[in-house]
């Protein structure tokens, strides 16, 4: 049996799990990276080390000389958070070749870094560490913007989208471009054996997917939907609501991507499993733009319909392309 | 020990090989890229046992060394010109983190336009990065000091990285005898890595963390506190590595310069030009030496002004140059401006840029340079920086 099997993610079983992000940091409230945190520090079963890329995890969890982390934790830069642990998982494994660590230990190597870090900056350096194979894995916490620097676009930020650099203009209504589709792009990786996709809402889907993505000896993948109250323009309470209406609208589908056992099986989970099995659960994409802020802009156009069908056409789409590739 | 012939690239790798290091992350670059490979030999033929970490980039090359050298792990790499260029962000945070990763730099012009030779201004460039900068003169400094770096950079008043230069094509290309060491030499001389907070799972550190006005202006004091203890660890190893080997080095060295009333000042292979030039005009009867900066950073300024004080008149050569910088102020002759000022009158000192790109500076050249330099000096002429052999 394997250590994700003895593994449960029963909330009796999660409840008693210790976790190695303390509160007292200086993340907004109701932060959903906070939220992410502390859900994939649960899944700990192992020696653990964290890499972080420069975020707002990274600046609000470790205010020098304070720390969140009960694990050991390190932060290089913004692009490299791929590269500097790969370097640190070639360093444990010579010191298990050279007997300075014992052999047969694994070592839990995760990286957080958020979309910019990922989707942008930090694409180069991840393609490098997945391409190699570094034992590791590599937690993208998308909140659609960079955040840490007051909200400017990223490529995974959603089209028409307002940003402080895709502002909700008189002509140009927010941000013009569709996001990236980065779990195809890490998929693309054959290296690869486990990537998956989970939100801040649906914490045993994440913590079993954490554990699951652990056991694997290679690089492994989770893209989490990580909502941002400030950037979002939401109220703080309303992060994993946020989460459940991505995942409802088929915008943010919860999947896995798991060639474990050699073959390449792509599934729904729980939350996106039941709307392919009930298509009227999928609710319109206008039910999630509303609550944002960052849409407002949006509902007070003229055109602002004809601009959220073509919103619906992406996503439909896009939800369309999945449902076959996991056989529906 | 033997002579072997190599190149310099060569003989960095061979003195790469015996260290046998944990770690090394590095990507190709001219002229580099026979350091690189003939490490990659090393590493798939089984005589070393390093985990060799090839990159998608020079950026990642140093991340990845960051990451592992934050273990306790011995770490090399090596670069040039643009490599290093684009490691430069990385390389602060090398050096503030206080991680003595070893890089050996085949110096190289850099671009644009795009120019594959030597130069040095590449190194010149990681002034201020808080890297110790070590520079070579032929093919076996720069297989003594890639060993002795280590020594130096994980010295524990030190712990701070270690930029070894040696000339592209110059000396990476050019074959040369070496007198190397084997394994065994390395195991007395090199003991394993002490490192107080290694990030390892049981010792739950945090590195990395924001630093804000509080804190961050005492912490930057500490890496210039390293680089000041350096000062004495650097010539302890230099007299060490001189016992062991009979090769004694030093941060500031002096050649023919008892009687000088002329001194080159020099780095890297233009030393070696230098001392011939001294060797041919010494012949001829004038009173001429030279003087080459071994150590960069940390400045040695009372050495090299001990080296300097009796000797009249200088003829700075730096293949390097700093844009704007047209006065006194290139990179290595603001060093020695600064070091003379307040100490001796400077006027007979004269700045010269020469060779960039990898442009040969024959001795007929460096000749004519110490006569201008000589009639200059009769006059008391101050004089800007001189670009040598420029056509018009």
């Amino acid at each position: 049996m394997t250590e994700a099997e003895e593994f449960s993610t029963k909330y009796s079983n999660l409840v008693e799990r210790p976790t190695y992000f303390s509160g007292g940091h200086r993340l907004c409230a109701g932060c959903n990276a906070g939220i992410m945190a502390r859900l994939v520090t649960m899944a700990f079963t192992r020696p653990a080390v964290v890499v972080q890329a420069t975020g707002c995890l990274e600046v609000a969890s470790t205010i020098y000389p304070f720390s969140a982390w009960k694990v050991p934790w390190l932060h290089c830069a913004f692009e490299n958070a791929a590269a500097t642990a790969s370097g640190i998982e070639a360093a444990y494994r010579t010191m298990r070749k050279r007997g300075i660590r014992s052999k047969d230990e694994k070592i839990d190597v995760v990286v957080f870094a958020g979309d910019g870090g990922t989707y942008d900056i930090g694409l180069q350096a991840l393609s490098g560490a997945l391409e190699r194979g570094h034992d590791l894995l590599y937690i993208c916490y998308n909140n659609g913007a960079y955040m840490n620097t007051g909200i400017q676009r990223s490529s995974a930020t959603p089209r028409l989208a307002s940003t402080t650099t895709s502002p909700a203009g008189s002509v140009i209504p927010g941000k013009m471009e569709f996001p990236k589709d980065l779990t195809a792009i890490v998929a693309a990786h054959d290296t690869v054996q486990f990537a998956a996709t989970t939100t801040t809402a649906h914490p045993r889907d994440l913590i079993g997917k954490v554990r699951a993505a652990l056991d694997v000896d290679g690089p492994t993948f989770l893209l989490v939907d990580s909502p941002c109250q400030r950037g979002w323009r939401i109220d703080s309470s309303l992060g994993l609501e946020m989460n459940r209406l991505a995942v409802e609208t088929c915008i943010f589908p919860v999947y896995t991507i798991d060639r474990r056992t050699g073959k390449e099986e792509w599934k729904l989970d729980t939350p996106s499993r039941k709307i392919a099995r009930r298509p009227e659960l999928k609710k319109p994409v206008e039910e999630y733009m509303k609550p944002q802020g960052r849409f407002r802009h949006i509902f007070r156009r003229r055109d602002g319909k004809e601009l959220i069908e073509q919103i619906q056409v992406f996503v439909d789409r896009k939800w369309e392309v999945l449902l076959a590739k996991c056989g529906y | 020990m033997p002579i072997i012939g190599m190149t310099g690239d060569e003989a960095v790798a061979q003195a790469a090989k015996v260290v046998n290091p944990d770690v090394c992350a590095a990507y190709p670059i001219t002229p580099q890229t026979i350091i690189v490979e003939r490490f990659s030999d090393f590493v798939n033929d089984g005589e070393v046992d390093t985990d060799f970490v090839c990159v998608e980039s020079e950026h990642s090359a140093m991340s990845a060394c960051v990451g592992a050298s934050a273990t306790g792990a011995r770490v090399f790499t090596a670069t040039a010109s643009q490599g290093l260029l684009l490691m430069y962000e990385i390389l602060f945070i090398a050096a503030s983190s206080r991680l003595p990763i070893i890089m050996a730099l085949a110096n190289r012009a850099v671009s644009g336009p795009i120019n594959i030779h030597g130069e040095l201004s590449d190194q010149l460039l990681m002034r201020d990065s808080g890297w110790i900068s070590l520079f070579s003169e032929n093919n076996q400094e720069a297989y003594d000091q890639t060993i002795l770096a280590f020594r130096i950079g994980e010295h524990q008043d030190v712990q701070l990285p270690v930029a070894i230069g040696l000339d592209g094509f110059i000396l990476s290309h050019a074959l040369e005898g070496v007198d190397v060491v084997d394994r065994q030499f390395v195991r007395d001389y090199l003991p394993p890595r002490q490192m107080k907070y290694p990030f390892v799972p049981e010792n739950p550190v945090t590195i990395g963390l924001l630093c804000l006005p509080d804190f961050y202006y005492e912490l930057r004091y500490q890496i210039e506190d390293a680089n000041n203890k350096a000062l004495n660890v650097i010539p302890d190893m230099f007299n060490e590595w001189g016992e062991r080997t009979g090769r004694y080095y030093k941060p500031i060295e002096t050649y023919q310069c008892e009687d000088a009333e002329f001194a080159f000042i020099t780095m890297g292979a233009f030393a070696g030009n230098a001392k011939a030039t001294v060797d041919d005009l010494r012949e001829q009867g004038e009173k001429v030496g030279a003087i080459k900066i071994r150590t960069f950073r940390p400045w040695f300024g009372d050495m090299f002004y001990n080296a300097i004080k009796d000797i009249p008149t200088l003829g700075i050569v730096e293949r390097a140059h700093s844009f704007g910088g047209n006065q006194h102020h290139q990179m290595l002759a603001s060093d020695v401006f600064s070091t003379l000022y307040t100490k001796r009158d400077f006027k007979n000192v004269y700045s010269h840029i020469a060779g960039l790109g990898g442009r040969d500076l024959l001795i007929p050249s460096w000749k004519e340079l110490y006569q201008n330099c000589k009639e200059w000096a009769s006059e008391e002429r101050v004089m800007e920086t001189q670009w040598v052999g420029l056509r018009e």
